[in-house]
């Protein structure tokens, strides 16, 4: 679970770390203020098979991508890009085509999350 | 045979009705009795309510309230380049308000320049970028800055800002003694609950303290320090841990003043608050009144405060951004309305009331102008403004205004046992209380045992349709290259000589306001005072408590 960008809006993040970890899942959180290579870097060294973004600045459409192209860099395209936010309908569509695995906007359950990643992430070979 | 206590009543009469199969709690769950009597409310009137502008301001801070003077209807508002916050600006002054109030974006939150590569993507995103004083100078372009008071949202990077604000108002021939406003500058609320932070706590309680000292001396009219209960509940605090926690910061920040010399009655008339407006209405009113008692008090029996307005806890409050639902967002319009009456019957000083569109982007100005006008419908149509504290005297509220002081004297309890507040972020209290508060709400939410209409109840299938305010990219790359420019055409010699000076200040201990004022008088930018703070104090990291 990580915080990109700058802005500190980090109740929905930690609660869903919550969520996930209380699911049976092995949850690491970045904490905040994380830029792109820091989140992939975390990623790549903890061997992790999802990242979860939690974005609420708006800054979704530059963030999302960055983190998607650095995984690639990396050797690590298979790891599954999830996220939430304050993020429209129709951006939401759009990072779908990028590679956003799921994107959970406000009124998402906890329990549809965690739900989701045990259906939806793969473990990676 | 007449019922005559309220145990007989409870046990004979109420026990005969059957009770909804719901649990009657607060908001913050607090449970909540089915009936207030005169036997819960214990304290004598003169102790614990008084009268309106006397000691300990149960009842409000000012003498006549509402009759003599509405309190200031001042909207948040900020996007984009200066110029078109200026823009808003004009608008919201042309449609009747009163004050201004800047909401800055993230890279001017946390001390980056627009041309910083972590500012990527997030030029005036959420709220208006100033980067250098030129930015200032457009974002008060033909706003007379002696005579609106303007409130500006800024924490970390507070400084940068206010000597800008203040060598704006010199370059436009008004004295500082002139400069009224207030900036929020609330240093331990971040590392609390909004996160917005360049230094160490230490470091930065330094910062604000020498601000205080420095308005105190040299811009008496200007409020230093905004505290702000507001992110504390909007991170998914109790309102008793808003309460209790935003007290708890203010006795550290007059303490660490006082510490450095200062007579509490030379700066304390010139710290206010603020506060949330959550949607349980009387639970928001007792929290705003219990807030008054308890500085007051507090103020006069640890700090000997004697100039009564020293003693007198005077609020901004906003409605609450975090009840705001996505789904059937006009709903958003009756929240507010209810949210903004709870203020009114609190007796807050000035408000701002969000918009319906808040939760999908930025408001739009038709979104704004609704905002607007539910406060001037409560203020010049419901009558609510004829009398003061009309809800004084209600056994509910009097008996929760006792119970949300003696839960927040507890905590206060246990922060002064740990050491005070700046300890006790250190070892993630309040943020963990937080942390705790906020996943038990999501959890009624989920269970059910709370409601949220349209989120978790009365759901219908929708497409959001409603008209949202869109940024336009182009912006970033537009004030990216001013500020290169900028920064090519100063006085290189004359930045570094002035860094340098700030810099110094930092190790000395003299105040930096004034080195900060040199600076930014010579195009020194936001990034670069923080850089100066970055080197000079370190970099705070978020430790991620879960």
């Amino acid at each position: 679970m990580a915080k990109p960008g700058l802005d500190g809006h980090d109740r929905g993040a930690k609660i869903i770390a919550r969520a996930l970890r209380d699911g049976g899942f092995e949850v690491i959180y970045t904490g905040l203020h994380q830029t792109p290579e820091m989140i992939v870097e975390a990623a790549v060294q903890e061997d992790v098979d999802a990242v979860g973004l939690s974005i609420l600045s708006g800054a979704h459409m530059t963030l999302f991508p960055e983190v998607i192209r650095l995984l690639k860099e990396k050797g690590a395209g298979d790891v599954a890009v999830f996220g939430g936010g304050i993020i429209p309908d129709e951006d939401s569509a759009k990072l779908k085509t990028l590679g956003v695995s799921e994107v959970f906007t406000p009124g998402a359950s906890t329990e549809d999350i965690v739900k989701w990643v045990r259906e939806k992430v793969q473990p990676r070979q | 045979m007449a019922v005559t206590t309220k145990q007989e009543w409870l046990e004979r009469t109420y026990q005969r009705s059957k009770e909804r199969p719901v649990r009657f709690s607060t908001l913050s769950d607090l449970e909540v009795e089915p009936l207030y009597t005169p036997e819960d409310v214990t304290g004598d009137y003169a102790t614990a309510l008084g009268y309106p502008g006397e000691f300990p301001y149960t009842r409000g801070v000012y003498e006549s309230m509402y009759r003599g003077r509405l309190w200031t209807m001042r909207q948040f508002a900020g996007f984009g380049l200066a110029e078109d916050t200026n823009a808003r600006f004009h608008f919201l002054l042309g449609q009747g308000q009163d004050g201004l109030s800047t909401a800055f974006d993230m890279p001017t939150l946390m001390g980056y320049d627009a041309d910083h590569e972590r500012a990527m993507g997030e030029v005036g995103r959420e709220g208006v970028n100033v980067t250098s004083i030129h930015d200032m100078a457009r974002l008060f372009d033909r706003i007379p800055i002696g005579k609106v008071s303007t409130s500006m949202t800024i924490n970390c990077s507070a400084s940068a800002l206010l000597a800008m604000y203040l060598v704006q108002a010199e370059r436009t021939g008004v004295p500082w003694e002139q400069v009224s406003g207030t900036i929020q500058n609330d240093m331990l609320k971040e590392f609390i609950a909004q996160k917005e932070w360049i230094c160490p706590p230490a470091p930065s309680l330094r910062i604000v303290t020498d601000m205080v000292e420095f308005c105190a001396k040299k811009a008496p009219r200007f409020h230093p320090v905004s505290i702000s209960g507001y992110h504390i509940r909007e991170a998914g605090s109790t309102a008793v841990q808003e309460l209790a926690f935003t007290i708890a910061d203010g006795l550290c920040y007059v303490q660490d003043a006082v510490d450095r010399g200062l007579d509490v009655d030379d700066f304390a008339p010139r710290l206010s608050f603020f506060w949330d407006l959550h949607s349980d209405f009387l639970e928001e009113v007792a929290k705003l009144r219990a807030g008054r008692r308890m500085w007051a008090r507090l103020m006069r029996d640890r700090f000997g405060a004697k100039n009564p307005k020293s003693l007198m806890l005077r609020t901004h409050a906003q409605t609450a951004g975090v009840s705001l639902t996505a789904q059937q967002p006009i709903n958003n319009v009756v929240r507010v309305a209810v949210q903004a009456l709870a203020g009114v019957f609190g007796g807050v000083q000035s408000m701002h009331t969000n918009s319906m569109d808040e939760t999908l982007a930025l408001p739009t100005e038709q979104a704004v102008m609704v905002a607007l006008r539910t406060q001037q419908i409560i203020a010049e149509e419901t009558g609510l403004t004829n009398t003061i504290d009309a809800l004084g005297g209600s056994y509910a509220v009097e008996a929760l205004t006792d119970r949300m002081e003696r839960d927040a004297l507890e905590y206060i309890r246990k922060i002064d046992e740990m050491g005070g507040m700046l300890k006790a972020i250190d070892t993630g209290y309040p943020q963990r209380e937080i942390a705790e508060a906020a996943f038990l709400y999501q959890r009624q939410l989920e269970q059910g045992i709370k409601t949220v209409v349209g989120v978790n109840k009365y759901q219908v299938p929708e497409e959001i349709t409603i008209e949202v305010l869109k940024i336009d990219p182009v912006l970033e790359e537009r004030q990216i290259q001013r500020v290169r420019k900028m920064k090519r055409e100063r006085n290189s010699v004359a930045v570094r000589e002035a860094l340098r000076l700030v810099a110094e200040a930092c190790r000395s201990g003299e105040n930096l306001m004034e080195p900060i004022c040199a600076a930014v008088r010579r195009d020194v930018t936001v990034g670069e005072i923080s850089d100066v703070y970055r080197a000079e104090f370190g970099v705070y990291k978020d430790p991620g408590w879960i």
